[in-house]
């Protein structure tokens, strides 16, 4: 019986809560690894960041099309830990040979970490941008602003139009 | 978090369809097609089958990097060898008795002491003493001038050429011009002349830097090989006939030490070299002596004071130039063209003309130009980089050491 109820409860939830609504995690054996139940999908911004927000805290990254473009990246500048960061802020740059490009925040919200592997192998970014290439963690000071970034769907839609 | 530039880099049309019109680009004198096509060298169906991302550049369509990415086709053209297109760059051919009096009424270098093959690197210059381009006057054996120039300065310099051909002409001088449709293969690295020598009968040992031999390569008859280059590094370029360029590429290219680079390598590998690139670090505003290439002022000449510009540079080298070109290191965030170098009141000094991060060196390098009292080597200075200063100091070029090829 449990366990025909946990299948179900799955994809019931998953579209209809909003993602910082979610109960509070209950231990692990009793969750099925569904990853939007444990994790909130990414979030994007039109400038190329992303954020995906778990237990209150967001991570940010560029995402494929951004590494893509910006080519190796060999330096990274990163803000301090408790700088406090409003939505659009400026947070930092990632530098390739031909370029640097500036980082602007997805959300509102103070930076608890950042990573700091990147210092010694920038390269991570291109290599993993959704997983070890994470560039800051950060509270969400202002869960509603998630709302405004767009979804994987509307992102992938959005770098078409713009790749003409 | 991308500016225009990387966006244009990203060209995913397939192979064979029109080329994306663009604005921007990497380097000087982007000056970006607007409405028109852009122009296709010989290998641009080459570079698209290869994996080149394809970016506007002074009108032309050409690849910025190729699947291995810029920072290890930078590496390789140190530790192997890279081959370029540059066939986007002007060449021009000078015939006629009268050819290096033409060519000398409008650069500034000793045109006629060159030995026959060989060649130099030259500036033509404005009425103020400013640099219209740089560019490579060779004198071939055979009965012509060899010059190559930007691709950027193209229609301004044939413009030049053309009508100081004509005024000569017309007072009954011996001078004609000839465009070449050739295409030009820069192969660069150490590797280069185990690579060429295979496809050559002529010993490359005995060619030296700055010379120049027109010969058959791979089979391929009718080319003229010069070794010079962009890099720093032992290299030559090949200019080649049209139709059989994708063949010589092609066998070039079958050797597994080389590899194709594209414009993003071409950038980093002559910055590192201490090489100019015009539109950043030379320009019409700027003179030689500002620019620390009176070296390129032939001896008779600078007497003879018989090239455009000649009172104000001369003048200049007498009283020194207020301001001069310089080399900057620095670690952390990147130095960037345009950003500002400040003295040690932290007053503004100069202005960065190239930079970037170098992929031999793990630290940032760049060029601008400061005022004569803060640029000796060894000075150290601030540059603000996106509203916070970083120390850099001034450097001496090339960062990474040349390796131009002399025979014995």
């Amino acid at each position: 019986m449990a366990w025909r109820a946990l299948r179900r409860v799955g994809p019931v939830l998953a579209p209809r809560c909003p993602l910082l609504s979610l109960p509070p995690r209950e231990p692990a054996a009793r969750r099925l690894g569904t990853s939007s139940l444990l994790l909130a999908a990414r979030k994007f911004t039109d400038k190329h960041e992303w954020v995906s927000v778990e237990n209150g805290i967001g991570t940010v990254g560029i995402s494929n099309f951004a590494q893509e473009a910006l080519g190796d990246v060999v330096y990274c500048s990163l803000p301090e830990v408790g700088t406090k960061l409003s939505k659009h802020d400026e947070f930092g740059a990632l530098e390739s040979v031909k370029a640097a490009s500036e980082l602007y925040s997805p959300l509102s919200g103070e930076v608890t970490e950042i990573n700091v592997a990147l210092a010694d192998n920038p390269g991570l970014v291109n290599k993993s941008c959704y997983k070890d290439g994470w560039l800051i963690k950060m509270t969400v000071a202002n869960p509603a602003e998630l709302d405004e970034l767009m979804t994987e769907d509307a992102y992938e839609k959005y770098i078409k139009s713009i790749e003409d | 978090m991308l500016r225009a530039g990387c966006r244009a880099a990203l060209s995913r049309r397939p192979p064979g369809s029109a080329p994306r019109r663009g604005a921007g680009g990497s380097g000087a004198g982007g000056t970006g097609a607007g409405e028109e096509r852009l122009k296709q060298t010989p290998l641009d169906a080459l570079h698209r089958a290869r994996g080149g991302r394809m970016v506007p550049f002074a009108g032309w369509s050409l690849p910025l990097h190729y699947g291995q990415g810029h920072l290890q086709s930078h590496l390789h053209t140190r530790r192997h060898c890279s081959l370029f297109d540059v066939s986007h760059m002007l060449q021009t051919l000078v015939y006629g008795r009268d050819r290096i009096r033409f060519m000398e009424s409008l650069v500034v270098g000793d045109i006629a002491e060159l030995k026959p093959g060989q060649g130099t690197l030259t500036l033509l210059t404005n009425d103020k003493g400013g640099i219209t381009d740089d560019l490579i006057v060779t004198n071939t054996s055979e009965d012509h001038l060899y010059v190559v120039s930007n691709a950027a300065c193209a229609d301004k310099d044939l413009a030049i050429l053309r009508d100081r051909a004509a005024q000569l002409q017309a007072k009954g001088s011996d001078v004609h011009l000839e465009v070449s449709d050739n295409a030009l293969l820069a192969l660069q690295g150490p590797s280069m002349a185990r690579v060429l020598q295979a496809g050559l009968s002529d010993d490359l040992a005995k060619l030296s830097f700055m010379n120049s031999i027109s010969t058959t390569v791979f089979g391929v008859p009718g080319c003229r090989v010069t070794r010079c280059g962009y890099t720093g590094e032992d290299g030559v370029e090949i200019s080649v006939p049209a139709a059989r360029a994708v063949e010589l590429a092609e066998q070039l290219l079958g050797v597994p030490d080389v590899w194709l680079a594209g414009l993003a390598a071409r950038d980093s590998l002559r910055l590192e070299a201490g090489l100019c690139l015009y539109g950043n670090d030379i320009d019409e505003t700027v003179t030689p002596a500002e620019a620390g290439l009176m070296w390129t002022l032939g001896k008779r000449r600078r007497v003879a004071m018989d090239f455009p510009g000649a009172a104000v540079i001369m003048a200049q080298v007498k009283e020194k130039p207020r301001r001069r070109r310089v080399g900057l290191t620095s670690v952390g965030p990147a130095i960037r063209p345009h950003m500002a170098i400040l003295g040690p009141e932290g007053r503004p000094v100069g202005t960065v003309t190239s930079g970037c991060p170098s992929p031999c060196l793990g630290k940032n390098i760049a060029m601008g130009y400061v005022e004569a009292a803060h640029s000796r080597a060894g000075t150290e200075l601030t540059v603000e980089v996106r509203k916070k200063q970083h120390p850099a100091v001034i450097t001496k070029m090339p960062f990474v050491p040349t390796q131009y090829y002399m025979a014995k």
